[in-house]
């Protein structure tokens, strides 16, 4: 099934509030082997003037995850996951997210189209913190196998 | 102290090692469980040369080179995106796969911000395309 191109344009709502912890960013910047101790140990955040300890440029990814399961789950968008490939990933940041952030993502279907047997779906995520306070934006680029493909 | 950059200076290269530990270690820590970062037989069964990293994977990886560039400071860097051009198919022994990162900063514009191309090479392939960041030039440093 094509993806339905009158979503374009179409704003899902918000996601549920995600507590950014201390050691959820700890366990991130191991995963990525990241050394930085701004990643885990608050008074040298405080040194680098942060209010805690700030997550990796692209943490962000796993705080839109839940915008993902919306795209998935709309049942009349036709995005079927298991023909779904990462095409191109975009971080836009404001500030970086820190330990304490609670964190809102709004998603965005900006272009839907269709070349070569591919779909091609651009959505942008909008992370604000619960009072509104832009954070970051990730745009992402999902390209879609056919059917036969 | 670093020189300050300009159009055409190249960023020290930088080195990452990607075994099958760390796809698992990423798979648990980011939570995307997709069997191709770690089941050989669904890879292959959908038609990719093996397990691969996970592109986020990569491109975290990359933004280890662009932290490193900037001094350690990752709020230096303030726009970042990549293109997913190659999956890396990562071995099932001890050495892994290594990752080479490059940059070279294209401007340095009037509002102090460098424009930065990166380059991801593995297994003399380029696994990003069209990856670039935004970053403090201030904070850069050509090691």
């Amino acid at each position: 099934m094509p993806l339905d191109p009158g979503y374009v344009g179409h704003t899902f709502p918000p996601t549920a509030p995600y507590r950014v912890g201390r050691e959820k960013i700890r366990e991130f910047a191991d995963a990525i082997g990241a050394p930085e101790a701004v990643y885990r140990d608050p008074a040298a955040a405080a040194a680098m003037g942060f209010p805690d300890v700030i997550a990796p440029p692209t943490f962000p990814i796993m705080v839109a995850h839940p915008t993902m399961q919306q795209l998935i789950d709309d049942p009349h968008l036709g995005l079927d996951f298991s023909r779904v490939v990462h095409g191109e990933q975009r971080f836009t940041y404001t500030r970086p997210i820190h330990a304490g952030d609670v964190l809102v993502c709004v998603c965005t279907i900006d272009d839907i189209s269709e070349r070569a047997g591919l779909s091609f779906l651009t959505s942008s995520t909008a992370i604000a913190t619960e009072d509104g306070e832009p954070v970051v934006v990730g745009t992402a680029k999902l390209v879609v196998r056919g059917e036969e493909g | 102290m670093s020189a300050t950059v300009v159009a055409g200076t190249a960023l020290p290269a930088q080195t990452y090692t990607i075994t099958r530990a760390d796809l698992i270690r990423y798979a648990g820590a980011s939570g995307d469980f997709n069997p191709i970062h770690w089941s050989q037989r669904v890879a292959t069964g959908v038609g990719l040369p093996g397990v691969i990293a996970h592109g986020m994977l990569t491109m975290a990886l990359a933004s280890r080179a662009l932290v490193t560039w900037a001094g350690g400071d990752p709020s230096a860097v303030t726009d970042y995106s990549v293109r997913f051009a190659r999956p890396i198919a990562v071995p099932d022994d001890d050495e892994g796969i290594v990752l080479s990162v490059g940059g070279l900063v294209r401007s340095v514009g009037e509002d102090g911000t460098a424009q930065v191309d990166i380059t991801a090479i593995c297994a003399g392939e380029k696994v990003l395309a069209q990856a670039k960041a935004v970053v403090r030039a201030a904070a850069l440093s050509a090691g």
